[in-house]
């Protein structure tokens, strides 16, 4: 074959265009503020420290309220709404891969996204949903019957003390995998992670690539 | 490059599924969470009290007071510096001592701690001076209609009207939960307004001033309602706390 033998050299693969990591970036600041403030208002040997729970309160509903706005300003591109549609979609391989012990083998075909991906995604942005409407009922003293407020606080409380969990999680994952953590970033991946651990993914990208250059 | 992803999708939908399964719990929750919470709550308060850890203190289950505080941080008088002032529309101004309060008769009070957000702590004992008994020893003048409340922490402030404050059931409260009122809870004094949530019941209590008008206190300047009623204007119709 005529192929460099230096991998290194292949130009890298487009994993991530700017409206997919511009909505990651701004959900990823307002979440961690959100959540931050939240541990403020939540742990009592916090809140001590802190105090000004007006300011702290009004930081964190804020960007509650601000959540949904790279979410849904991402609809706008049709790249970002083809992301969705994958992360949607389960195929057997997915339920294959959550069960799997040797997931990371590459004995089962990933695409773009894995399904621990898909499931974080799916899960996140149900959470969100939640947070926002129990915020909101804890927050409109007016509307709602007072045992609606006490319920919401409940599910809130549990909800965010799951997505921290989650946020933990999310972000263990990408500290151990420097290149998909610089792709939210650069947008692209080197060929060689992209056949390891997005194989299918790979596979279908390159294949594209080679019919029309990218770019 | 999006022919083969667009075509027929693949799989199934199950993202979507998860977001609307879990915004239905959500649902679910707000509407059916009061209940869950007394029976979570009833079955975990045993094993937080033994918990040497303090770690399922955490676990948010509504139940146990949440400190708030709208300062930054707020000075610890020694209990011999405490002094309580009661001013403004009153024949005799006077500065109590603790020790002053401590031999004034007190009042028992068993209720829930009710927050407006939500959360209460069922079954609440407090032990302290009625207000109305401050309030007879400073002798209001005619003029007087209202109470405004003042906190050592240099921010908050609470008020009532004169009838309000004459309640039984609103105390000068020095001991919480069968010890001294703590620091973290607004001691050595502070208010506690049982009918009304708990953003009336000041803490860190330093004066009571005597106004010929009600005058909003810190959280009613910021939207909430002036007469706290727990209850009436809120949907508990169970009415615990008064």
């Amino acid at each position: 074959m005529t192929r460099p033998a230096d991998p290194a050299s292949e130009p890298e693969l487009l994993r991530f265009g700017r409206p997919a990591r511009w909505v990651h970036g701004a959900l990823g600041v307002l979440m961690l503020i959100c959540l931050g403030t939240a541990a403020v208002l939540y742990i009592g040997s916090l809140q001590v420290l802190v105090g000004h729970r007006r300011a702290v309160e009004l930081v964190h509903v804020w960007c509650g309220y601000a959540l949904p706005v790279p979410l849904l300003s991402g609809l706008l591109s049709a790249g970002y709404r083809a992301e969705l549609r994958r992360l949607n979609r389960f195929t057997g391989h997915d339920w294959r891969w959550l069960r799997s012990r040797t997931r990371r083998n590459g004995a089962i075909p990933v695409g773009k996204f894995n399904a621990g991906q898909k499931l974080n995604a799916s899960l996140s942005t149900g959470a969100i949903g939640v947070l926002l409407g129990t915020g909101i009922v804890m927050q409109a003293t007016d509307l709602a019957p007072l045992s609606w407020r006490t319920g919401a606080t409940l599910v809130h409380d549990w909800s965010a003390l799951a997505v921290g969990l989650l946020v933990v999680g999310h972000s263990w994952f990408a500290v151990n995998d420097p290149i998909a953590l610089r792709s939210l970033r650069t947008g692209t991946v080197t060929r060689r992670w992209a056949r390891s651990q997005h194989g299918a993914w790979a596979a279908e990208v390159e294949e594209a690539v080679d019919e029309t250059p990218l770019r | 490059m999006a022919s083969s992803t667009n075509s027929a999708p693949e799989g199934a939908p199950v993202g979507r599924r998860v977001v609307l399964g879990l915004l239905g719990l959500g649902a679910l929750g707000i509407v059916g969470g009061a209940r869950l919470q007394d029976g979570l709550s009833a079955a975990l308060a045993p094993l937080q009290t033994r918990d040497p850890t303090g770690l399922l203190g955490l676990l948010p289950l509504g139940n146990s007071f949440r400190y708030y505080s709208v300062t930054g941080g707020v000075d610890r008088p020694a209990a011999a510096d405490y002094r309580l002032a009661v001013s403004g529309l009153v024949d005799r101004p006077v500065r109590h001592t603790l020790a002053d309060l401590q031999a004034m008769p007190q009042t028992d009070l068993v209720r829930d701690f009710q927050c407006v957000t939500g959360w209460r702590v069922p079954e609440v004992p407090w032990v302290g001076v009625r207000l109305a008994h401050l309030l007879d020893l400073a002798g209001p003048t005619a003029g007087a209609t209202a109470v405004r409340f003042t906190s050592f922490d240099g921010t908050y402030t609470e008020s009532l009207t004169l009838e309000q404050a004459r309640r039984p059931d609103v105390l000068v409260a020095l001991q919480l939960l069968g010890g001294p009122v703590s620091h973290d809870h607004g001691g050595p004094a502070r208010l506690y307004v049982a009918p009304m949530y708990g953003y009336k019941s000041l803490k860190w209590l330093s004066g009571i001033e005597l106004t010929a008008d009600v005058v909003p206190g810190y959280w009613e300047d910021r939207g909430y309602s002036v007469d706290g009623w727990v209850g009436s204007s809120n949907g508990r119709s169970d009415d615990p706390t008064s």
